[in-house]
């Protein structure tokens, strides 16, 4: 093991390497890198997050509460953009990603350190970018649909520029990831000893690369048609608004998979390492996510089934909708069959993973309803489709996230954080979310409808059960981000791999060093090798 | 083939050179995929509001100068030659070669830049003024012209850089990436060109049977 080692000197190390502001903000390390996007991100989270609240304060009664209609309007919509393009798109790929892919391969780093740097420089700017639009209060909601988008608004214009720099760090990220993957893996690194969490970032870079293109091109559409009244979207000029729609969920639908793919990842390599087993159909796995990435471009229409289209066009999208279930139902089912008579442990990391896959469970049995042609005429735009989406994105990449952070956080730090108040924040969480979205599925199918300001006095009562999820939902936020925050400077010092990981990213000391290894590392034998007798450790280990 | 000396030392991403200069190459061939899926969007729109407003279409695509369309269909073909001839000599450590054909690429270019001047110059002078929101038409092909021409812009400006390299003498037989991958982004830029001429410039006139649906 420490034969990889870059130094003998084990205080030496990413972190320590150079000091000041402008050694990390020009730094070109993929270490680096991912540490400054997780916490521009993070903080980014908290103001989505603020907003949201906003949100639900409006909400705990009928009629006006805190705030107008104009007010309310502004505020989801921020919580929107601001979670969308600014959280959950640069998402895990940009932090652990960057953080463990050339960790993993047994790189010194990604392919292009310096377009690394400058995808994150994009992202900072576009986040600058951002601030206008909500300074210019935004209100569009986070989809832009024409033709309100269009009409000469200073606010969807910095917005969408916004979103444009953003999906430009994207398609870095994602060139960079590709070309890394392909040649830099190390010695005895082949395909099929890939971790499962790189090859969902294989399939999410993907994703990065074949549809950021496409909504650039409607992003920059919309601003010139703000700018020069193109006329492409808009009605008045000839414009078709739904070609908008078209154009908008053809990228922003596969952006769900760049969302969770990678936390599906993630779990992938928690319950092998906390079931001591090796993973259960790792080719299944890694089919399933090429799979999902690919059938992920064909379903885009099933945000359009009430919004004007041919029967049969209909039809197809249905169907070619519920075909996701298939690879996602392969993926749940592979990680069952590992936790099957496995020695479990039942650490934070772990607790993430499996809530995970309880959570994405409920997101993906509800979008079945939505993906049905019947009853999404009933469920389409209500609190249904609120409740399934943030049961995919927050219950699905976000608990994912949380779950990579707290599995590779001694990796990243070199310390550790408190495991009872992890799991005291997981509860948290858990609790919270499950009571601010379960009483949203129930206001869907009683019919109210999503974005609005007013409801009937019937509905009192959940909205303010999922009001009081979400302050509960928060708190378990704080709590996770506080436990963290604080183990970054003062947890205590974490063994190299307190884990006992066979996964290449442990093998070096934790924190790294700077240029994460002396010698390349040859790799002997997949990761997932557990549950082998001792004497074979000699193998296990590369 | 040559890594990056630009970079600090202490930290190369690359064991070996040739790594850096396949990687290169590879990079370069999954962004200009990126490309196609940035100009595909225009030219699904394109032709979806083709079909839908075949009339105005076919009689507004009449009033595009075809004739400048197809000089600077000849000065980008022309440009990409000598790209060509600029990478050989690379390949083979000519760098004063090598600067004598970014020169005659550049000139190509900037001739490029000549002739979209007094094309868009003509229609934002006629009377009444031919503008983005004239039509969808007019809409859509400002924006693909125009885009396209940014896309020219950054090419003569990473001509312009692979030039300076050559002044350096830097180019040899084990290192010649930058030229390649830059040829490789100016023949996108070409070939993106030689598909947007006809589909704005020629396709008036041709209704592809269309016409008896309307
Ligand atoms: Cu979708």
């Amino acid at each position: 093991m420490s034969a990889y080692a870059a130094t003998d000197d084990h205080d030496h190390n990413y972190i320590n390497w150079e000091k000041g502001f402008w050694s990390w903000w020009m730094s070109i390390d993929h270490k680096r890198i991912g540490l400054m996007y997780l916490g521009t991100m993070l903080m980014f989270f908290a103001i989505g997050g603020f907003f949201a609240l906003l949100v639900r304060i409006e909400l705990f009664t009928p009629g006006e509460t805190i705030m107008g209609a104009a007010d309310y309007n502004t505020a989801f919509t921020l919580h929107g953009v601001v979670m969308i393009f600014l959280f959950i798109v640069p998402g895990i790929p940009a932090t652990l990603g960057n953080f463990l892919l050339p960790l993993m391969i047994g790189a010194k780093d990604v392919a292009f350190p310096r377009l690394n740097r400058l995808s994150y420089w994009l992202y900072v700017l576009s986040g600058g970018v951002a601030v206008l639009a909500i300074v210019f209060r935004l209100d569009t909601g986070w989809t832009f649909y024409a033709p309100y988008s269009v009409q000469n608004s200073t606010a969807v214009v910095a917005a969408t520029t916004a979103a444009f720099l953003g999906g430009f760090a994207s398609i870095l990220t994602g060139v960079n990831f590709l070309v890394t993957i392909h040649n830099m893996r190390a010695p005895g690194m082949h395909w099929g000893r890939l971790p499962l969490f790189v090859w969902t970032l294989y399939a999410t870079a993907i994703l990065q690369v074949v549809a950021t293109p496409v909504i650039g091109i409607t992003l920059l559409l919309l601003i010139l048609e703000n700018v020069f009244g193109l006329g492409v979207f808009d009605p008045d000029l000839g414009g078709d608004p739904v070609l908008f729609e078209h154009m908008f969920w053809f990228y922003s639908h596969p952006v769900v998979y760049i969302m969770i793919l990678p936390a599906m990842g993630i779990v992938s390599e928690i319950i092998p390492v906390f079931s001591r087993k090796p993973i259960f159909g790792y080719r299944a796995i890694v089919y399933a996510s090429v799979g999902i990435a690919a059938i992920s471009f064909l379903v885009w229409g099933h945000h359009m089934f009430v919004a004007g289209m041919a029967n049969l066009t209909r039809y197809i999208f249905s169907f070619l909708t519920f075909f996701v279930a298939v690879p996602t139902a392969v993926k749940v089912f592979n990680w069952i069959s590992t936790l099957y008579k496995g020695s479990v442990t039942w650490d934070s990391p772990m607790l993430y993973a499996l809530s995970f896959v309880f959570l994405f469970l409920i997101a993906g049995c509800t979008g079945i309803h939505l993906a049905t042609l019947s009853t999404d005429a009933h469920y389409h735009d209500t609190y249904f489709v609120v409740a399934h989406f943030h049961y995919t994105i927050q219950g699905g990449a976000v608990i994912g996230l949380l779950g990579g952070l707290h599995f590779w956080f001694s990796k990243m730090f070199g310390r550790m954080y408190n495991e009872k108040l992890a799991k005291v924040g997981w509860l948290f969480l858990f609790i919270g979310f499950n009571g601010a979205f379960l009483p949203m599925f129930i206001l869907g199918m009683e019919g109210m409808p999503r974005r609005y300001f007013d409801y009937p006095v019937e509905f009192t009562t959940l909205h303010q059960m999922a009001t009081i999820g979400a302050f509960v939902n928060g708190l378990g936020y704080l709590f996770v981000f506080g436990n963290l925050g604080y183990a970054v400077f003062r947890g205590k010092k974490a063994g190299t791999n307190p884990y006992e990981s066979l996964s290449l990213e442990w093998q070096t000391p934790s924190p790294p060093a700077h240029d994460n290894w002396e010698t390349i590392p040859i790799v002997t034998d997949w990761t997932y090798g557990y549950g082998k007798p001792e004497d074979d450790e000699s193998h296990a280990g590369h | 083939m040559g890594h990056d000396e630009s970079l600090p030392p202490g930290h190369f991403s690359y064991f070996e050179p040739e790594q850096a200069y396949h990687s290169s190459k590879l990079g370069m061939w999954i962004f200009l995929a990126t490309e196609v899926h940035l100009f595909g969007g225009l030219f699904a729109a394109f032709a979806i509001y083709r079909w839908r407003y075949l009339e105005q279409f076919n009689e507004f695509a009449q009033t595009l100068n075809w004739k400048l369309g197809a000089l600077n269909t000849v000065f980008l073909l022309s440009s990409s030659y000598w790209m060509v001839r600029a990478v050989d000599a690379a390949q083979k450590g000519l760098n004063k070669k090598v600067i004598k054909y970014c020169n005659i690429t550049l000139l190509f270019g900037c001739g490029f830049f000549v002739v979209k001047f007094f094309e868009y110059k003509a229609k934002l002078t006629h009377v009444p003024p031919i503008v983005p929101s004239t039509h969808v038409f007019y809409g859509l092909y400002y924006t693909m012209t125009g885009l396209h021409a940014v896309h020219v812009l950054v090419g003569v400006v990473a001509i312009w850089w692979v030039r300076g390299l050559a002044k350096k003498n830097r180019y040899s037989p084990v290192y010649y990436t930058p030229v390649e991958v830059v040829g490789l982004y100016w023949h996108l830029v070409d070939v993106v060109w030689i598909y947007l001429y006809p589909v704005l410039y020629l396709l008036a006139g041709v209704s592809l049977g269309v016409a008896t649906a309307h």
